[in-house]
């Protein structure tokens, strides 16, 4: 008799060896284009903001645990992906303790009051920003220029500078608007890489832009115009890291299409017809709360099963 | 073969360390543990009384129930106990216990059967105590005798073995080459179809290559032997996903592979009835690959049944070091056993013990990912199914197709929060089942 020590346990007895840790570091790499971006641009007021967010939300996980008495999970870095989130979504001139409000609003109301990683509905990092914007409406709607102290410009999307800016401009991010979504160069960069890493899927980002864009030509008339509206404003940073979301996007690949949809078709609504410029976090934000009802109506059909056939 | 799959799965490791090594037969145990419940199905009940004396090849148990096989002696000598034993499975079993004289005297009624018509032929498989080789048990006799006969229009042989470890298909299809396709000839004959596939994995080009030759010097017009190479991804030997990878289609939930027009065999099956109808000799001895890094010497040996697991591993040089983990078959489906008394079964094709355990993170909080659901063969999405089962949701799970998790263990597999999915599946179908007698 040998078995005293045996381990008896459900199958499956291998695993890939992936951790949630992993994923959120490729997260991370994938975001560090748009923060170097952010730092050349905007100065070390941006790397302020990312250390004061970062610092921010890990110590408002670690404490939300501490107090819940629940299993400490800081380690798994998806507190460090919402802070620099959170951070890439703000103006460089935000005062820092402002920002720091946000990272506590993100993790304890949006994340961990609903019970941590995995049970939010809404993005964390887009409500901190909704929630600043809402607190802080003069500061979190200033725009400084990249490279020039003291002076604000207006973002491509204020009604009095649409059509401003050379899409070369946009492209690279010389044009007020916070500090991580003016340069899309970047945020294309990131893109690749969550794709190459296959941490998401294109579905979403491709989507999302995608509706943007048709909508925006058939609205505006015009490629340019259609162009101007995906490379100005939170697009891009939205449609590539917040919206593909894991824990607040649907599962299932037509629930992602239809998701991305709306978003994109929400964006452009804002974008026109709202007293807002901006609508890219709000029309995530809606399609979040849409996810369980989208999951329901997009599930697929089990192996062998017809549509409309009885389940066995 | 397309250059993607039809199915999903996953890119588990291989680990076919004993690929390479040759068979060998196993000396005669001192004792052997026939369980009668060796197969899908009532259990057999023993033919045997404690003190009879018994031969290699006798039948020691049987049942009336058409869902059953008989369990032969594989060892000659005395019946010394008929005990119950607790299966892998946790299930008890009658079990007949026989102590071996060494000598395998073989029984008289181990003749060569007279097959001449479909009714002897199915006659003769039962006969044999053939059961689903790969593991799953079903008696072949059964399988071979579906209600629309007429329908089935091909045989496929699961030559796949896509189990990490396990080589013991592999070593059948090396060494026993012209068995595997007579058999399948037989069975091509009384089925009355025209063809009979059989489908090897990639990462088997030996195999793919011997078969092949003999397919091409055997196959006639209207009588096909053919061989299909699948792509080596898990789990391509799942029945459903077989049938799908090879023909296109796809069995419907609750259905059997013969309402598509199949009947899927086992390799070792098919070489092991190929070997009754020739010899008489029913299945006694099962070849099963015996790795994993607590064993010293992993080879493939030839058991006789019912011999119990740690002679076994004595054979083949004893324990490297503790073993902390033993898995009856293979680590993506395999029971991890309680201790390593338990006999060999029909159905067993690994006996895998390890040292350490495979590093195992503790499972963390879901993230929805979706990967779970993006490898699953079924098409099935585990969030909301565990969603479901969380709020025992009966009606919803079935909805939502549980019933069709096969708990090949791609979902868990891959799961970065490494949660318990095929555990919470399992449960969830247990819970559909009572929901469903209930009503």
């Amino acid at each position: 008799m040998v078995e005293k020590n045996l381990t008896v346990r459900s199958s499956p007895h291998l695993h890939s060896g992936e951790s949630t840790k992993m994923i959120m570091l490729d997260v991370l790499i994938a975001l560090i284009p748009a923060c170097i971006a952010a730092v050349w641009l905007f100065g070390w007021r941006a790397a302020a903001l990312i250390v004061v967010c970062v610092a921010s939300c890990m110590a408002s996980e670690y404490l939300s645990r501490r107090v819940l008495r629940r299993p400490q999970t800081v380690g798994d870095l998806s507190a460090v992906v919402t802070g620099v989130l959170l951070a890439l979504n703000l103006p460089s001139t935000l005062p820092l303790w402002q920002a720091a409000l946000g990272g506590v609003v993100a993790i304890v109301v949006v994340k961990q009051m609903f019970g941590g990683l995995g049970c939010n509905f809404v993005n964390p990092a887009l409500v901190g920003r909704i929630v600043l914007m809402m607190s802080f409406a003069t500061e979190m709607n200033t725009f400084p220029s990249p490279w020039v102290d003291g002076v604000t410009s207006p973002t491509p999307l204020a009604p009095d500078a649409a059509g401003a800016y050379d899409l070369r401009v946009l492209l690279f991010g010389f044009h007020g608007g916070t500090i991580g979504e003016t340069c899309a160069v970047v945020l294309l960069l990131g893109f690749a890489y969550l794709l190459w890493r296959r941490i998401i899927t294109p579905t979403i980002p491709l989507v999302f832009v995608g509706t943007v864009f048709v909508l925006s030509w058939i609205v505006d008339g015009g490629v340019y115009e259609a162009t101007y509206q995906i490379l100005s404003g939170g697009l891009l940073l939205g449609a590539i890291f917040m919206a593909t979301d894991y824990v607040t996007s649907p599962v299932t690949p037509l629930g992602k299409v239809i998701f991305a949809f709306g978003c994109g078709a929400l964006t452009v609504l804002i974008r026109h017809g709202g007293a807002l410029n901006e609508g890219v976090s709000f029309a995530i934000v809606v399609m979040n709360i849409l996810v369980p009802l989208i999951e329901k109506a997009t599930y697929r059909l089990p192996f062998g099963q017809k549509r409309g056939g009885k389940h066995a | 073969m397309g250059l993607f799959s039809r199915v999903r799965g996953v890119k588990a490791p291989h680990r076919k360390n004993t690929a390479d090594r040759e068979t060998v037969k196993m000396s005669v145990p001192e004792t052997v543990i026939l369980s009668m419940a060796q197969h899908i199905g009532p259990p057999c009940k023993p033919t045997v009384k404690v003190g009879d004396t018994v031969e290699v090849g006798q039948v020691v148990g049987d049942s009336d129930a058409f869902l059953s096989a008989p369990v032969h002696a594989s060892v000659s000598g005395e019946v010394t106990a008929i005990t119950t034993i607790v299966m892998p499975s946790g299930q008890p079993a009658e079990a007949v216990v026989i102590r071996s004289d060494g000598e395998q005297r073989v029984h008289e009624s181990v003749v060569p059967p007279t097959v001449e018509s479909y009714d002897d032929f199915v006659k003769a498989v039962r006969d044999s105590g053939l059961v689903g080789l790969g593991g799953a048990g079903f008696p072949t006799h059964v399988k071979l005798q579906p209600k629309n006969l007429e329908e089935v229009d091909t045989v496929i042989v699961n030559a796949a073995e896509c189990e990490p470890y396990i080589t013991a298909d592999y070593r059948e299809c090396m060494e026993n080459s012209w068995n595997i396709v007579s058999g399948m000839q037989t069975v091509m004959e009384y089925l009355d179809t025209q063809r009979v596939i059989i489908a090897i994995e990639a990462n088997k080009p030996d195999a793919i290559a011997t078969l092949t030759d003999i397919a091409k010097t055997v196959s006639k017009p209207g009588r096909e032997v053919l061989v299909h190479t699948l792509p080596a991804r898990y789990p391509q030997g799942a029945e459903k996903v077989l049938i799908a990878e090879v023909t296109g289609r796809k069995v419907p939930p609750g259905k059997l592979p013969a309402d598509v027009g199949c009947v899927v065999m086992n390799v070792t099956s098919v070489s092991v009835l190929a070997w009754y109808l020739k010899s008489g000799m029913p299945l006694v001895e099962k070849r099963l690959t015996i790795d994993g890094s607590a064993v010293k010497e992993p080879k493939n040996v030839l058991v006789p049944l019912g011999t119990p697991i740690k002679d076994v591993m004595a054979f083949c040089g004893g324990y490297k070091e503790e073993p902390r983990k033993i898995l009856m078959g293979g680590p993506m489906m395999g029971i991890a056993l309680r201790d390593d008394e338990l006999p060999i079964l029909k159905q067993n094709n690994a006996i895998l013990a390890f040292a350490e355990e495979e590093l195992l993170p503790a499972p963390s909080a879901c993230i929805r990912c979706g990967r779970c659901a993006s490898v699953c063969p079924m098409s099935l999405t585990p969030p909301v199914l565990a969603t479901a089962y969380a709020k025992e949701d009966a009606k919803e799970l079935e909805k939502r197709g549980i019933m069709v998790c096969m708990e090949c263990g791609s979902c868990a597999y891959v799961c970065p929060a490494n949660r318990p999915i095929v555990q919470t599946m399992r449960l969830a179908k247990d819970l559909v089942r009572k929901a469903q007698k209930k009503s």
